[in-house]
């Protein structure tokens, strides 16, 4: 980026003397929102032959890829480095341009909506990094998840916190001053605030422990039990596919393997082609 | 007694001057890291901001004189502050819309805004002598002390005293009360909030629902106020001349960064330090010293570390200390 935009040339950024991180957000402000069609049918949530890739001209990273996600199901993402398993998020989230295929919400055609919108349309979304405002409390990045809320939200915070206890002890302490894995509650619990119809997790357990890794499964699956659905794009695929409804193996921005998550996991050719047999 | 003798004199030239100006400069350093940690770039235009909201204060404040409407012992610019921070604040706020914004859209790199802060920091410079000149103003009135050396020596019986005058009483008492207030409002009320989730992580803000354009909006409000309030506060105390609010930027960046860039608490506490080393590094302690120590020992020469023209220079020193030593600065500001 920069080569053709002067304005974005990165000559002298380094001297934060002066300028501070985190400009220019990723999120584009200046996109409006395109029209919303009825699409009846289909999953609650679809992403279907998808194709794009970042920016007006960047290359393709997704090649006609299908993601869908039904109520009461944790879907899960897998595949190896470079896959596109966190671009195919995005893609249903709305952060890149698609050029074929199109995402649909509880019968709605939503491709044309920004993130923003479909925040407001009912999707959480949990991305992998950066994903708590670290100099607030605990309690605030969920006042800040129900940012968009014009009603009482006290009774989601309760149940946020009756999900993650541990929360509820620190809802005073900063978040950035928390472990790995409470931030992560921290971030699900901040998508969960706006009580959305769709839960989507980029990564969650990356970079947290074992221990901390299986209890963050159990929340999600707690998560997914009071009917809402779970998408997930995992690195620990293994651990992920047990406890997943719905499978898809992704090579080279492609579906590669579809189906439910014991079956995947049984599968000889996904054993051996990243399982490690 | 001769102890307290040297407190006193050391309350009179150091402790009340240091404590003034350090709440001055901490409310411009606060306007500072606002700008750095919402907009996300160093505002070289803030100095010349302030003189240009001062401006319009002293304008009101001449009106106010010859409509013969004065607030008795209060200073009658108090009375013309609001009406200089609206004035700033449109100014601002029609800067941001007509320059600030066309970069933001671009998404430009900090590091251009920071240059085209330069730009609108000659305009102001301008747009300041155009209307009021580069000379002196003094619009202060009311009374001239709270109480005078004179008549605190007669009331304690010491040989030396020290006197509080008005301005520097009301310096301190309005820093506090907008220290408060703003305190108040980030860390209480749902925009104040938003704010700082802004500054923390602006994609997360975005997704969240927080409208990006009137957090920058309530931010150059804020920012309008601070400044003009600060440069009321400093013209009141000391003078009105425009030139010597271009050379504030200075001891106000070094206060903004000693603190943290980005961290509010650190700019009041960056504020201090530089007033309080910038007082005591160029003030003469021959005086303290002949009271506080035995006879014998008294010094001679003036025990004045630096004269007083090279008072910036103490600024520049504790700039370039803290980032070479502690670049993040006191409160673990954003970054630097």
């Amino acid at each position: 980026m920069g080569g053709e935009n002067p304005y974005q040339d990165d000559r002298g950024n380094r001297d934060r003397s002066i300028t501070a991180d985190g400009a220019g957000a990723s999120v584009d402000v200046t996109r409006r929102d395109g029209p919303v069609a009825v699409s009846p049918g289909g999953p609650f949530l679809e992403g279907r032959a998808m194709t794009g890739g970042y920016g007006k001209s960047g290359p393709d990273i997704l090649h006609g890829c299908t993601i869908a996600v039904d109520r009461g199901e944790i879907a899960v993402i897998v595949g190896p480095n470079g896959a596109g398993k966190s671009t195919a998020m995005k893609a249903l989230f709305g952060m890149l341009d698609l050029r074929e295929g199109k995402v649909t919400l509880d019968g709605l055609d939503i491709t044309a909506l920004t993130p923003q919108a479909r925040v407001r349309a009912g999707m959480g979304f949990v991305p992998q990094t950066h994903n708590i405002f670290p100099t607030m409390t605990v309690e605030e990045n969920l006042e800040m998840g129900a940012f968009i809320r014009t009603d009482d939200y006290r009774g989601t915070m309760e149940q946020v916190y009756d999900l993650f206890p541990i929360l509820k002890d620190k809802r005073r302490q900063n978040a950035g001053e928390l472990s790995g894995g409470q931030r992560q509650q921290v971030a699900v619990g901040r998508a969960l605030m706006t009580q959305p119809k769709v839960l989507m997790l980029d990564e969650p357990t990356a970079g947290v422990s074992p221990i901390v890794m299986d209890e963050l499964f159990d929340r999600i699956i707690e998560v997914a039990r009071t009917g809402l659905p779970v998408l997930m794009v995992e690195q620990n695929a293994r651990q992920a596919l047990e406890i997943a409804d719905k499978g898809y193996v992704l090579v080279q921005g492609a579906n590669a393997h579809t189906g439910t998550g014991k079956g995947l996991l049984a599968d000889a050719e996904v054993r051996k082609s990243f399982l490690g047999g | 007694m001769e102890l307290l003798n040297a407190l006193m004199v050391l309350m009179n030239f150091v402790i009340v001057p240091a404590l003034t100006y350090g709440s001055q400069l901490a409310l411009g350093a606060l306007g500072v890291t606002l700008v750095y940690g919402i907009l996300r770039f160093s505002n070289f235009a803030h100095g010349d901001g302030m003189a240009l909201g001062t401006t319009a204060v002293i304008l009101f404040t001449w009106w106010f004189q010859s409509l013969g409407i004065s607030l008795g012992p209060v200073p009658t610019a108090l009375l013309a502050l609001p009406f200089g921070i609206a004035a700033a604040a449109a100014l601002m706020l029609g800067t941001d819309r007509v320059v600030y914004r066309f970069y933001r859209t671009q998404k430009a790199k900090p590091v251009i805004l920071v240059i085209v802060s330069m730009g609108v920091m000659f305009i102001y410079n301008g747009i300041t002598r155009f209307i009021i000149g580069p000379d002196d103003q003094n619009f202060a009135d009311g009374a001239r002390f709270l109480f005078t050396v004179r008549e605190f020596r007669d009331w304690s019986g010491l040989d030396e005293g020290f006197g509080i005058r008005s301005t520097q009483a009301l310096t301190v008492v309005t820093a506090v009360i907008v220290v408060a207030a703003l305190f108040w409002f980030l860390n209480r009320t749902r925009t104040g909030k938003s704010m700082r989730a802004f500054s923390d992580n602006e994609d997360l803000a975005l997704l969240s629902g927080i409208n990006p354009e009137k957090v920058v909006a309530v931010t150059w409000l804020l920012v309008a106020a601070l400044a003009t309030i600060a440069g009321t506060l400093y013209g009141l105390d000391k003078s009105f001349k425009p030139f010597t609010y271009f050379q504030l930027l200075l001891p106000i960046f070094a206060a903004a960064i000693v603190g943290g860039l980005g961290s509010p608490l650190g700019a009041i506490a960056g504020g201090f330090i530089i007033a309080f080393s910038e007082v005591t590094v160029t003030y003469a302690w021959k005086k303290v010293l002949e009271y506080a120590l035995p006879e014998a020992l008294a010094p001679e020469g003036l025990m004045q570390l630096m004269s007083t023209e090279y008072k910036f220079a103490v600024s520049f020193m504790i700039l370039v200390v803290v980032l070479l030593f502690k670049p993040t600065g006191l409160f673990k500001g954003k970054a630097v």
